[in-house]
């Protein structure tokens, strides 16, 4: 167990109930695996300028949304740099769910609360009032299906909906998660008694197909094997959205969004630094953290996120460096423990789910 | 767990069985307990000297890095190949799985050594904690 951003969290479960980091990565690629991440903060807008309210502060075009719908989004400083990165819901007709990360609970509230005042619209944050569990693999939905009466099969990826689950009426069932596969969140009450049965039954639910817990460790590993951003590493308060590479969620032609003004004149100016895909060639695991170099030794940039890729049986990693280092096969070195270990850079994701057969 | 008799321990969880003045180095089963699964181990090359106490090498589980701290001093005289391509055998045969042979410079130091039961007690200690 850890202290993670303040939550006492496990980085795996034991290896006697065949779990593990390798174990439970592998459950989540090929079977099910479900994730406590009731760690993580939801946000609510509602009220007549919902949706103006989430246009100001989002980067993400929301407008786009049906009912139902949702997409992958971030809160920008006027920077044009991270607040955080946040999955945008569109619960009802005026009613947005923001769900963010566990160690910018507070930060986060406090920006929306105090950048959309100027809107007829309600912030609440119910963080507390959920129990949130992440179900997720090609076997989750026969797994969540056994314990609901809404038509899974009716819920597209990053759409939602609301039904019974395990006898609780009125669930938000949502077709999101952070592990590149299939799978589903739910927002269940939060107290314990309440949480541990809905865990509890849905372990029950995918034994047969093997399901395991899964904690910290995995699921970093499954989402660095799908290229997904985690704040602090790949997203900060020092790093812009074009730096990122995650221009396809940045709306650029809605007006009057918090940071769009610097993100124009930034894009016009041409990056300095940009994010990669490495895998290692030489013997070694790059971390966090280590120095980037170029194959005569000198430092062009970092880590920021660095480990070995269970599924992909690779040692892979995500690092900034100078756009004319970002080519697809150029060779660089990792310094790791003093030493230039070689690494290329590699497309990605490295990882890309299977699309199901027609 | 009752660990093996026919060698001694330190308290960062290495093992060392000599005979006469060849040592053989490996981990104990709690050391890979509390790594999980063991996906690289780096190791000195043959020749190299190393010193009682001082790092030589480390082990990388999915998440962590982990030093190897030399229980002894001497000269390395042989690696464990198997360990450059499956790193796991240490999970599976931890007491088995040695990671490297050296021929030791100082025996004298092996006295300071713990005995299987005081590392057992020391495990157990730890744990309570």
């Amino acid at each position: 167990m850890v202290d993670f951003n303040g939550w006492d969290m496990p980085v795996e479960y034991p290896a006697s109930i065949g779990c593990g980091i390798i174990n439970e990565h592998m459950a989540v690629r090929t079977g099910v695996g479900i994730f406590d991440v009731s760690h993580m903060g939801d946000i609510r807008l509602a009220g007549p300028q919902a949706l103006a309210a989430v246009q100001h502060i989002s980067m993400n075009d929301a407008a786009k949304l049906a009912i139902g719908q949702a997409q992958y989004s971030a809160l920008l400083y006027p920077q044009g740099t991270f607040v955080d990165d946040v999955i945008v819901h569109r619960l009802g007709e005026d009613e947005y769910l923001l769900v963010i990360n566990a160690g910018t609970r507070e930060k986060d509230f406090n920006w929306v609360h105090d950048n959309t005042r100027q809107f007829d619209c309600a912030v609440e944050n119910l963080s507390d009032d959920f129990t949130q569990i992440a179900i997720q693999g090609p076997k989750a939905v026969n797994t969540l299906q056994k314990l609901t009466d809404a038509d899974l099969s009716a819920v597209k990826f990053y759409w939602v909906t609301h039904g019974t689950v395990c006898g609780l009426k009125d669930i938000l069932i949502a077709r999101t998660g952070y592990t590149a596969e299939d799978g589903f969140e739910i927002y269940v009450p939060a107290d314990e008694a309440t949480s541990a049965r809905i865990w509890h039954e849905i372990l029950s639910a995918g034994k047969e197909v093997g399901i395991v817990p899964c904690g910290l460790g995995s699921r970093n590993t499954l989402r660095l094997e799908g290229k997904l951003p985690l704040y602090g590493h790949e997203i900060s308060d020092t790093i812009n959205v074009w730096e990122a590479g995650l221009d396809r969620f940045c709306k650029m032609e809605k007006p009057g969004f918090i940071g769009r003004t610097v993100l124009e004149k930034a894009k016009n100016e041409g990056l300095k630094r940009t994010l990669v895909g490495l895998e290692m060639v030489e013997r070694g695991i790059a971390r966090d953290g280590h120095k980037v170099l170029d194959n005569s030794g000198r430092e062009i940039g970092y880590v920021t996120s660095g480990s070995p890729a269970p599924f992909l049986k690779k040692n892979i990693a995500l690092a900034y460096v100078p756009p004319q280092f970002a080519a697809i096969g150029t060779p660089i070195k990792i310094e790791i423990r003093g030493q230039g270990v070689g690494a290329q850079v590699v497309p990605t994701p490295f990882y890309k789910r299977p699309k199901k057969a027609a | 767990m009752a660990y093996p008799t026919d060698r001694k321990y330190t308290k960062e969880h290495e093992w060392i069985k000599v005979v006469g003045l060849e040592a053989v180095i490996g981990i104990t089963d709690h050391a890979q307990e509390s790594l999980g699964d063991i996906v690289f181990v780096e190791l000195p090359k043959v020749g190299a000297d190393l010193t009682a106490g001082s790092t030589f090498g480390t082990v990388e589980s999915v998440k962590a890095v982990s030093d190897l701290y030399a229980p002894a001093s001497g000269t390395v005289t042989e690696t464990n190949g198997d360990l450059a391509t499956a790193p796991e055998k240490v999970n599976k045969d931890p007491h088995g799985s040695w990671m490297l042979k050296m021929k030791l410079k100082n025996p004298g130091e092996l006295a300071d050594l713990l005995s299987s039961t005081a590392y057992e007690q020391f495990v157990a200690e730890e744990g309570s904690h």
